[in-house]
């Protein structure tokens, strides 16, 4: 295969694996907890919607002007706190109400759909959103020449944070007092309330992390990707974030790599469509869905979720 | 001397019943001081009220008679009161000293100094005795080891007064006397330590005091090296217990259950039963006994339909007589049409379901068949005139048989067990475990209603760790060691101290009986 299409491939796989990272890590700071989250989807969703109205607002405001990328960085900011704030929902339903965290979850899913859909009609009038001018650009290019010209990686800064959280996860969950602690409340809640250490405590901060890092997720997908919102623009990724969380058995170091894996499958759709394979485009499409399906499969029984994951204190 | 602490006039009460009544109650340093009663007697709920988990009505807790208010763990540990729990309260995921320090980690630049952690652990270890290793992950450990994690938690604490609740319920009788040594030096260096059992021997071993206690209230003290083992348990239960009958041993009937060189692996995939044969006949108990961990359990679980066998034939004869039938690969439901009961012995798992009511649990073997179920209907007033009958029959602790089986004590969820599965429908019994947790005036009456199977010509594999319940009741004794039984003996010709050394191994020549 010529290098150029490798390359071509590396680049949409680092995009792809992305979002699918940061909703990986957003899984494993809720459920290591304890908390399931599966309104990761809703999170990135929300989170989406609000990175961009923030810069997009700002920016037609002419608080920023269309060359620098301060109206993005705000714009992140913004989504990183609604997803945080989504967070504290989930975790102030399911530990203060001991509502189902399955059932809090899936209302916040439908509650991101509705809420973001109707706010983009409210602020624009229309069902989809005019692009910005720019999007966060490539700290890093690397490119060779191919047959049609250059062909690049992009590595832009919030992929390169996304790979510098998962490492921070790793080091903050196995090797500091407050890692431990989360460990402790998703495996034996009790362990802590019989030393006098604050469950709730931990879950609340844990949830606000995990939310943050939802949304997060969403800005990458309108202010580093596309530069503008779609409705139902996530398409399933929190919930493809939550396989890769699990074929990562809970770990951030394994979930970098399920995560390009899953990228990996999803870029590999695309290029066979470009390629014109003889394959209706839909069944191509599925790729990434029933590897999905495949790797939890294999994973039954092996992988052994948090034991506490769920419960009610 | 001032006391380490002192209990004035404790009343609880709960919504309907009345938990503590004016309990005065004092412990001195240097005392290990014995808390006993039946299930649901008060002794739990005043050791939580010293350990902050609830708070009292009423009533005064001076500590080295200055008066305070424990209003959480967390202001116990802090005033120097620690508890090791019957249920530990462990992160099995995480190393022993992660265990030990947790929320009191050294640190370096934020994180966790593991080898300064390893280190004080290992200082802490060696200074009480225990020794540990700091890095083992807490869940490959074996049950006394995790306790001796839940020691170091609490001494790490610098805990002075120590709360032991029901220590030893799931220790083996090595690990039991290795506690009470530990028990020992924690006192001799000035400790004040409590704790709740229902082991009258233990009492007698290593409490140098006993408390009493009897619905809520404190009705005596004793001096546990005067007193008697029965003296101490007519205390417990109000009434002196009847000493266990001195029959000779069954010689037993025809073969019920027949056990033909079984294996099996454990959950771990290792081999956990090499070729066990052994026989159940009618109208006798055969005891098994064994150090937790070598096979017993699997054997049990084998027996039950629970786990394949990985060779060897398990054959039933009929209730009715006749050929034996071979279960070898039958479904748990298929056994228990065929005769064979069931107490498993983690009950919390596999025999009772908690949030349910007492009647519906009762039926759990049989809601399938008439009277309990007519044409595909539950018949719920036929359920819950079962219930009633065996609440009042085993004196089952509860309100009424619609009561949840998770809010009873240990000791009633377990009657409620033996009342579902000591039945005539059964012809042969497996029972591990039958009083983990059970005080003794239910033990009693358990081993009775086992005995009474048995003369009504029911077969009985008992499996246990209890030395003194295996001795008790079996005809005859099996020891399993390393998945294979080393040992058979008839009641009556083996003494308590040659059975702990044929479980640790200790394999004599000319020693090895011969199965049935």
């Amino acid at each position: 295969m010529e290098p150029a299409i490798l390359i071509g491939l590396l680049a949409a796989m680092l995009r792809l694996a992305t979002p699918l990272l940061l909703g990986s890590l957003s899984g494993i700071w809720a459920e290591r907890s304890g908390v399931v989250n599966i309104a990761i989807e809703g999170m990135m969703l929300t989170g989406a919607f609000a990175g961009y109205v923030v810069a997009e607002r700002l920016l037609d405001a002419g608080v920023f002007d269309g060359d620098g990328t301060g109206h993005l960085w705000i714009g992140v900011l913004a989504a990183v706190m609604v997803g945080s704030l989504l967070g504290l929902v989930h975790a102030f339903w399911t530990q203060r109400f001991r509502t189902d965290q399955i059932v809090s979850g899936t209302a916040l899913n439908i509650l991101a759909v509705g809420v973001t859909a109707y706010a983009l009609r409210l602020v624009y009038d229309v069902g989809g959103s005019t692009k910005l001018p720019e999007t966060l650009p490539a700290i890093l290019t690397w490119s060779v020449n191919g047959k049609d010209g250059p062909v690049g990686v992009s590595f832009t800064p919030l992929m390169v944070l996304a790979v510098v959280l998962c490492l921070l996860t790793h080091v903050v969950l196995f090797r500091t007092p407050w890692g431990l602690r989360t460990q402790a409340s998703g495996e034996h809640p009790l362990t802590l309330t019989s030393l006098g250490l604050s469950v709730l405590a931990t879950r609340y901060v844990n949830m606000a992390i995990s939310g943050g890092l939802a949304g997060l997720a969403g800005a990458f997908l309108t202010l580093e990707g596309i530069g503008q919102f779609n409705e139902g623009m996530t398409s399933g990724k929190g919930f493809i974030a939550l396989a890769v969380m699990i074929f990562g058995r809970w770990k951030p170091l394994p979930s970098l790599a399920a995560a390009c894996l899953f990228g990996l499958a999803d870029a590999m759709q695309i290029f066979l469509q470009t390629l014109g394979v003889e394959v209706p485009a839909e069944w191509l499409q599925m790729l990434p869905y029933v590897l999905t399906l495949v790797a939890l499969m294999g994973l039954m029984g092996r992988s052994r979720p948090p034991a506490a994951l769920g419960q009610v204190s | 001397m001032v006391p380490a602490v002192a209990l004035e006039g404790i009343t609880k009460i709960y919504p309907g019943v009345i938990a503590n009544q004016d309990v005065d109650w004092t412990l001195e340093w240097g005392q290990i001081h014995a808390l006993l009663g039946e299930n649901g007697a008060g002794k739990s709920t005043l050791m939580n009220i010293l350990y902050g988990m609830t708070t009292p009505d009423s009533g005064r807790i001076l500590l080295e008679g200055r008066e305070v208010l424990i209003a959480s763990p967390s202001e116990a540990i802090r005033l120097g009161i620690g508890m090791v729990h019957q249920h530990f309260q462990l992160v099995g995921t995480l190393t022993v000293a992660q265990n030990i320090l947790m929320g009191m980690e050294p640190r370096r630049w934020g994180l966790v100094d593991t080898a300064a952690a390893h280190e004080r652990v290992r200082a802490l270890a060696d200074r009480v005795g225990l020794p540990i290793d700091p890095a083992a992950l807490v869940e490959d450990l074996p049950v006394g080891m995790q306790q001796r994690v839940e020691i170091l938690k609490v001494l790490a604490r610098d805990a002075r007064i120590l709360i032991f609740d029901e220590p030893t319920a799931v220790l083996t009788p090595q690990e039991i006397a290795l506690l009470g040594q530990v028990m020992q030096r924690l006192a001799s260096e000035g400790k004040a330590l409590v704790f709740i059992t229902h082991k009258m021997r233990e009492v007698q071993a290593v409490a140098t005091h006993v408390t009493v206690m009897r619905a809520g209230r404190k009705v005596g003290v004793a001096d546990p090296r005067k007193a008697t083992a029965a003296e101490l348990a007519a205390l417990v239960v109000g009434r002196p217990l009847k000493a266990p009958p001195d029959a000779p041993a069954s010689e037993g009937g025809a073969p019920l259950l027949r056990v033909e060189n079984v294996s099996c692996r454990s959950s771990r995939g290792l081999e956990a039963l090499s070729e066990v044969s052994l026989e159940v006949r009618a109208g006798e108990i055969v005891g098994l006994i064994g150090v937790e961990g070598n096979g017993q359990s699997e054997l049990v679980e084998v027996l039950a339909g629970l786990r394949p066998v990985t060779g060897g034939k398990v054959l039933l004869a009929p209730r009715s007589g006749g050929t034996h039938v071979d279960l070898t690969r039958a479904t748990p439901r298929a056994r228990r049409e065929a005769g064979i009961g069931h107490v498993a012995e983690d009950r919390l798992r596999r025999a009772v379901l908690k949030p349910w009511s007492i009647a519906d649990n009762l039926v759990f073997d049989r809601f399938h068949l008439a009277p309990y179920a007519r044409a595909g209907r539950l018949d719920h007033a036929a359920i819950r005139e079962r219930g009633a009958n065996l609440l009042a029959r085993y004196r089952v602790k509860a309100p009424d048989a619609q009561t949840a089986v998770g809010t009873l004590s240990g000791g009633n969820q377990q009657k409620v067990v033996m009342a579902r599965e000591l039945d005539d429908r059964y012809h042969v019994l497996l029972i591990a475990q039958p009083t983990r947790g059970v005080d003794a005036g239910a033990a009693e009456s358990i081993h009775d209603e086992m005995r009474a199977l048995r003369d009504r010509g029911a077969g009985v594999l008992l499996v246990t760790n209890e030395l003194d319940e295996l001795l008790a009741l079996s005809d005859r004794i099996g020891v399993v060691y390393h998945g294979e039984i080393v040992a058979w003996r008839a009641r009556g010709t083996v003494t308590r101290e040659e059975l702990g050394r044929l479980m640790i191994g200790g394999r004599m020549t000319g020693d090895l009986g011969t199965p049935a």
